[in-house]
């Protein structure tokens, strides 16, 4: 569905594309055909179901709140018009891909991320004007959507130091609920969040310890020791949840929250105001560590080496770069970073750890930071577009529309499963991710 | 003549010479070893947390000797109740009382045997099948779906049951098995994905009207017709049904295809060696969606076995979290068709000791989950290899490495 | 930069492959390391480059004694290695690849502009013509072995350890390379020249070392014959010949037409090729390696996506399945026995019917015939003396040159229509050598049409009937066997059988080889040996 922005940077350069972009047209890369396929299917869909089944009236999108600065108006667009013409584009997009496809071009990135954005309008407006009141906040949909991606972020930043060091970390989902449980727990006996929050950092480092310990010291299989952690702490933190956290709930399981900061003026400015200035700590955390990872990751030294270690490890050793050793910090700090976004659960969220409360998270961190293509700032925008399509679930079940809410919640599963697939844009990840590095 | 010519195949030579028993000797210690310290962390964990234990330990330095008796009889108390609700319960007034555990650790077993095998032989493949779970979902669904909207005769009506478990089951696998032959995705991340598609679409499903009892908005099936459930293999008050036949028969089943069978020396092959299966003619990809195919649909009977067996309707937490555990029974059953099926028993018989051990000694049942997963670590852990095989164990390590890279290959 | 190996020894468990090895390297020397593979040589270059620890011995520095916990030690001290597979991360650029482990930096923030600069400085000294920001996996592979010189030289390099530079290369970017090397030493540096080519090393070293099975054997001047530094090598003089008599040829039952291939990158690996083999005849393949071979036979056998035409007795080949190639009755060797012919985990039984568990003497129904497969893996251990413990141990326990006998011993049990083999007899041991090339000849007597493709002109020269020339995709004549080496290794440089004629190259009919020459007994790929006849007479 909404492939949205990151799919597409052309393919990695490949030999022949030197110089120009026009190639013989049976030499592209099988997955390049596929664009204007995953095109031609998507705007069929927004044909049949979009414009055949357009809402009758107009549909808004409130803007502006109270309190705001200024007020914005609200944008009113006639749903049959609009449908209609969403279409219309999409096929013109969708004969544009083709036709470069035949003359031996690649769908430029433009038209990918013009053609995403419009299918999610088309889809917005279906959805809300199906609704009893056809009417919605854009303002909260996209702050809501921004929360709930918070964890998510910090789960996919976590999974990219390891990924991209060459450790495959199916463990995201055991990092985060075992630092939303150290958070709960250090944050109610210490009676500050700021306590629960290092202590996420921390809970999730040792798990990343153990991956660490296993895949990279021993070299036992990467997957299986990531899947096998998620069991071990959702069967550990069950365990003492049961047994103490419930049982004394006021001195295990009853943090203070993190404070909350709305910085005066801005955060009154309507839409972005909501969205970027009127946070939690960790929210703002977030757009701080996006920036940071990108810069260490492609600008400084150890970003380098971390990425030459995910690609190529024997080139990095036979440089003097000491593979294992390196490999084994970023996925210590991996954990840090994704604790912080376990804290969320139990620090920002709500106040108190229950079993199995991150319900998953972690694996659709994991599709993000797939979706995103390893890239941190790829992998911000998939968790957010993954926390938009969740956030929308819960909006949607109040409008009272027809879409049920559980294909919204498959949403960034399929995604990712077309991602992999090569239907939406390519994926290709560190070469090296998932062998363990044995010195001869 | 023979004077070496390379250096590995010497060096691995020269290793040979030094192994000093039969390997099964240490293959078989090994998880015995694992088993033994899951057990005993899994105990410091029960005692740690028991509140006598933690009152005992409050003037632990005046007299550490309380503390460390309460937390032996905290441990054995819960270990005990275990016991007794996995194997044997002595307190029984009759023999089938006292047999009852065991038919019970059979019963849970089944549904894990069944999807262990499923992960099992997509291991042998050279495949991560993560997605059991999905595949036991969609399998209870097609199944229940079939079991209380049909009537039929018992026989065909079970039978049916049955295929349509497979089916399933078989379809979700099947899905990965395609993508991954026609686009090269991997498919840890298809099978983890659709897990969670499976578990979206059943919650959907409960809300549709066909789908629910009659007048109720309860996310819960109809009960599926009597003709659609397994015979109770001893009679009440024993649960145990003909689904364990299943999984006996799949068991059997499932060895003779992998170590019997044209097609299992195909998939073997390719889990081995995909380029040189390729180059022996072996269809690669055709394999990767055969045996994708054939574990859902082995998953898909741990679904029937489930809705026919144990539940007896469709609701969301059929499959508990059988899935999930199917790949640590692969694991500890070593991908083998007899090691997966033992591993079954195992982890039937904690979850069926656990909950007697929750209700006579109040310990939490999800100690279960951190045994088990402690178990499968330290199956792998080569400190404890190094302890089961003395000086085999640098051979073990690289073999561990090279399953590793034959999967990476296997998704090149 | 003076270097001194003193008595080094490494051991691998109880397999020394290098005993006692002491060399000196003196400044701006140009050091060769000759030997067989397997002989030792990487091996005692990764102990100097501190990837290895010497198990006893040690080495000296300019006379001071030093010991290496890694390759950052080695690059300390000024020395740099280019490997034989290229150490390169294939999606950096050049300038990350030079950068990566000695990077420079301002503040926090990685500083590429200066390893730019010195890149385009060496670039232009050497006349490298190395773009800086080209992504590495775009680049031919001579240029990227340019990248790993510049990588060394970066970093200081007072010796330069070329671990067999030349594998990859075609004779034309070889001739560049020793240019280079020549250059380098001019300029002081000291190199290790490995290899066991002995035309380059011949033309290019100062001092020669030759390492026979982890000893060195003995340190002679360049000016020694080729036989002398063969026989020196392989330990005894070269006398194995395959014998064979004249080929009984029958009907053309091969028939290639217009085959061409093309890379999934738009590449054409191999362009409009046509040939014929007849029954009871031997078409060798000769080559750079890399020249296309290794594409001819995978679309020979159905591996590989192809246009144009192979017919087998009149049945098309192209577009058919590798089963139903093998069902034709073609029988392979590939090159790589144990990525491509071999389940290392599987027992020899199963690896004796890896392609025939299909036929019906091996299975009933769905199920395998266990007796048979054991009974079959019995026959053909026997027949081809296929040295292991038993029929199940696993293939991956047994040498290479058993391994390889498995892999033939396989393709030579059914009844063949063509019997394709690449280099088939890399990294076997002497022995096994002889036994398959007797196989090979039997099989050609049987009226079986076979195709060899081969690095090595001894076996080219020793089992050929006809010889076919590929460069860059393209065949550039057949010609029979007693055609010169020198007119084959200027056809394999990409000159046509008319153009050496047209240049004179038959203008010296003394090249000629003698009746047999060259098969020599060597292991290994590259024409070790193989140069002699020419070599001696140029």
């Amino acid at each position: 569905m909404s492939t949205a922005t990151q799919t597409h940077d052309i393919e990695p350069a490949t030999p022949q594309s030197e110089g120009t972009d026009r190639v013989d047209p049976a030499a592209l890369p099988s997955t390049a055909r596929r664009a204007p396929l995953g095109f031609a299917v998507l705007a069929l869909v927004s044909f049949v179901v979009f414009a055949l089944g357009a809402p009758d009236g107009s549909v808004t999108f409130r803007i502006s709140g109270d309190g705001d600065l200024f007020r914005i108006p609200d944008v009113v667009v006639p749903g049959l018009l609009t449908e209609w013409l969403i279409t219309a584009l999409l096929v013109v997009l969708t004969v544009y891909a083709f036709l470069r496809v035949r003359t031996g071009r690649l769908t430029p990135s433009w038209a990918v991320l013009v053609f995403g954005l419009l299918f999610v309008a088309g889809f917005l407006v279906w959805v809300v004007g199906a609704a009893e009141t056809p009417s919605v906040s854009l303002t909260g949909l996209l702050a809501g959507g921004v929360a709930l991606s918070v964890p998510l972020v910090f789960g996919s930043l976590g999974g990219l130091m390891c990924e991209r060091s060459g450790v495959v970390n199916i463990a995201i989902e055991g990092q985060l609920l075992f630092g939303a449980f150290a958070a709960a727990v250090a944050g109610s006996l210490s009676g500050s969040a700021w306590v629960g929050l290092l202590a996420a950092m921390i809970g999730a480092a040792l798990v990343s310890l153990v991956l660490a310990v296993f895949s990279i010291t021993y070299r036992v299989n990467q997957v299986i020791v990531g899947v096998v952690l998620n069991v071990l702490v959702s069967g550990l933190t069950g365990f003492l949840f049961a047994t103490l956290l419930e049982s004394d709930s006021g001195r295990f399981n009853s943090p203070p929250r993190l404070p909350s900061y709305a910085i005066p003026f801005l955060s009154d400015l309507p839409l972005v105001g909501r969205i970027l200035f009127d946070q939690s700590i960790v929210g703002y955390f977030m757009w701080l560590a996006v920036p940071i990872v990108w810069f260490a990751v492609y600008r400084t030294r150890w970003g380098l080496r971390t990425r030459a270690i995910g690609e190529h490890p024997k080139a990095a050793d036979t440089l003097g770069i000491n593979v294992n050793r390196m490999r084994f910090l970023n996925v210590l700090l991996g954990g840090l970073i994704a604790g912080i976004g376990g804290s969320f659960y139990t620090l920002v969220s709500v106040t108190s750890f229950t079993r199995d409360m991150t319900s998953g998270a972690g694996y659709i961190a994991l599709a993000a930071l797939i979706f995103g293509r390893w890239n941190p700032v790829g992998a911000f925008l998939a968790a957010l577009l993954f926390g938009f399509a969740s956030n929308l679930q819960s909006v949607l079940s109040f409008l009272g529309t027809p879409m049920p809410s559980q294909f919204l919640a498959m949403l960034p599963y399929i995604i990712t499963i077309l991602a992999v697939a090569g239907l939406v844009g390519t994926t290709r990840g560190p070469a090296a991710s998932g062998q363990p590095y044995v010195k001869e | 003549m023979t004077t070496p010519t390379t250096n590995s195949p010497t060096v691995n030579a020269a290793e040979d010479l030094e192994t000093d028993g039969p390997a099964w000797i240490g293959s078989a210690l090994q998880p015995v070893l694992a088993i033994l310290a899951a057990l005993v962390l899994g105990g410091l964990l029960i005692a740690a947390t028991d509140e006598r234990v933690m009152k005992a330990a409050s003037y632990f330095f005046s007299r550490p000797s309380d503390t460390l008796s309460a937390g032996w009889s905290a441990a054995s108390a819960a270990y005990q109740a275990m016991f007794y609700g996995a194997v044997f319960n002595p307190n029984g007034n009759s023999f089938a009382r006292q047999i009852y555990p065991f038919t019970e650790t059979l019963t849970v077993a089944t549904p894990l045997i069944l999807a262990g095998l499923g992960v099992a032989v997509a291991f042998r493949a050279g495949l991560f099948n993560i997605g059991a779970q999905g595949q036991i979902l969609m399998g209870a669904t097609l199944a229940a779906y079939v079991g209380f909207t049909w009537s039929m005769p018992l026989p065909l009506h079970l039978l049916l049951v049955v295929l349509a478990g497979a089916i399933g089951g078989g379809v979700w696998g099947g899905v990965v098995g395609l993508l991954k032959a026609r686009t090269g995705a991997h498919e840890v991340i298809l099978t983890i994905m659709l897990n969670y598609i499976a578990v979206n679409l059943l919650a959907y499903l409960l809300t549709r009207p066909s789908f629910l009892r009659e007048g109720s908005t309860n996310p819960i099936s109809p009960p599926v017709a009597e003709s659609a459930q397994f015979p109770l293999l001893l009679g009440a008050p024993f649960r145990l049904h003909w689904g364990f036949v299943l999984a006996v028969a799949a068991t059997v089943f499932v060895w003779w295809l992998l170590n019997r069978s044209t097609t299992g020396f195909e998939l073997r092959a390719v889990g081995s060696n995909p380029r040189a299966a390729k180059t022996a003619g072996i269809n690669v990809t055709k394999g990767f969606v055969i045996v994708m195919i054939l574990a859902g649909a082995l998953a898909g009977l741990a679904g029937v076995a489930q809705i026919s067996g144990t539940e007896g309707s469709l609701s969301a937490g059929v499959a508990a979290s059988f899935g999930f555990d199917a790949i640590t029974v692969a694991l500890l059953g070593r991908s083998t068709p007899l090691g997966t099926f033992l591993a079954g028993v195992l982890y039937g018989g904690f979850r069926a000791g656990a909950v007697t051990m929750q209700t006579m000694t109040g310990t939490n049942v999800d100690i279960v989950l951190v045994v088990q997963s402690l178990i499968v670590l330290f199956i792998a852990l080569p400190p404890l290899f190094t302890a089961a095989r003395g000086r085999r164990s640098r051979r073990d390590k690289s073999k561990t490495t090279r399953s590793a890279g034959a999967v990476k290959e296997a998704q090149a | 930069m003076k270097l001194e190996l003193r008595e080094i020894t490494k051991k691998f468990g109880s397999f020394a492959a290098n005993r006692d090895v002491s060399l000196t390297v003196e400044p701006g020397e140009i050091h060769c390391l000759l030997g067989e593979n397997g002989a030792g040589k990487s091996t005692l270059m990764n102990v100097l480059y501190g990837l290895y620890r010497p198990t006893s011995g040690e080495i000296l520095v300019d006379g001071e004694p030093v010991e290496f916990s890694g390759p950052s030690d080695a690059l300390h001290r000024g020395i740099g290695m280019v490997h034989q597979h290229f150490m390169l991360v294939p999606v950096f650029t050049v300038a990350e690849n030079v950068a990566l482990g000695s990077e420079t930096r301002k503040g926090v923030t990685l500083d590429l502009e200066t390893t730019r600069r010195r890149i385009r400085e060496i670039s232009d000294q050497y006349g490298f013509a190395v773009d800086p920001d080209a992504v590495v996996e775009d680049l031919p592979v001579g240029v990227q072995q340019r990248v790993e010189i510049i990588k060394a030289l970066v970093r200081d390099a007072q010796l330069l350890i070329l671990d067999e530079p030349t594998a990859v290369l075609t004779p034309k970017e070889t001739d560049e390379l020793l240019a280079i090397m020549r250059q380098l030493k001019a300029d002081g540096t000291s190199i290790v020249f490995i290899s066991h080519k002995l035309r380059e090393v011949r033309e290019v070293s100062d001092v020669i070392t030759v390492i026979r099975r982890g000893e060195v054997v003995g340190s002679v001047s360049p000016e020694a014959s080729t036989s002398e530094l063969a026989a020196m090598m392989v330990g005894r003089e070269v006398s194995l010949t395959v014998d064979k008599q004249p080929a009984q040829v029958g009907e053309q039952t091969l028939v290639v037409e217009d085959l061409t291939v093309v890379g999934d990158n738009g590449v054409t690996l191999l362009d409009n090729l046509s040939l014929s083999v007849s029954q009871g005849e031997i078409l060798a393949v000769a080559g750079v390696q890399g020249n296309g071979q290794v594409e001819f036979v995978e679309a020979l056998l159905g591996l590989r996506k192809a246009s144009g035409s192979i017919r087998l007795e009149s049945q098309e080949l192209v577009g058919r399945s590798v089963r139903q190639v093998l069902d034709a009755g073609v029988g392979f060797v590939p090159e790589d026995r144990s990525t491509d012919g071999l389940v290392g985990p599987f027992s020899v039984a199963e690896n004796l019917v890896l392609d025939l568990y299909k036929d019906p003497r091996f299975h009933s129904g769905p199920s395998l015939k266990q007796k048979e497969i054991r009974a079959n893996a019995e026959q053909r251990i026997k027949e081809f003396d296929i040295r292991t413990a038993s029929a199940a141990a696993h293939a991956s326990t047994l040498s290479g040159g058993n391994q390889q006998k498995i892999v033939v011993a396989r393709e030579l049990s059914r009844p063949l229509k063509l019997f394709v083999a690449s280099q088939i007899t890399r990294g076997v041991d002497v022995g096994s050598i002889e036994f398959i090339h007797d196989r090979i000849v039997a099989e050609r007597d049987n009226g079986v049409p076979v195709i060899i493709v081969s690095t090595e002109l001894d076996e080219v020269y020793g089992l050929a009937d006809r010889i076919a020339v590929f460069f860059h995709g393209r065949l550039m004549g057949i010609v029979g066997p007693e055609t010169p080496r020198e007119t084959l290794g200027q056809m394999m440089a990409g000159a046509t059988e008319e153009e050496v004629r047209s240049q004179g190259g038959l203008a010296h009919p003394g090249l000629q080889p003698p009746e047999n020459s060259g098969t020599d007994s060597t292991d290994h790929d590259g024409d070790a040996v193989s140069n002699l006849p020419w070599e001696e007479q140029a």
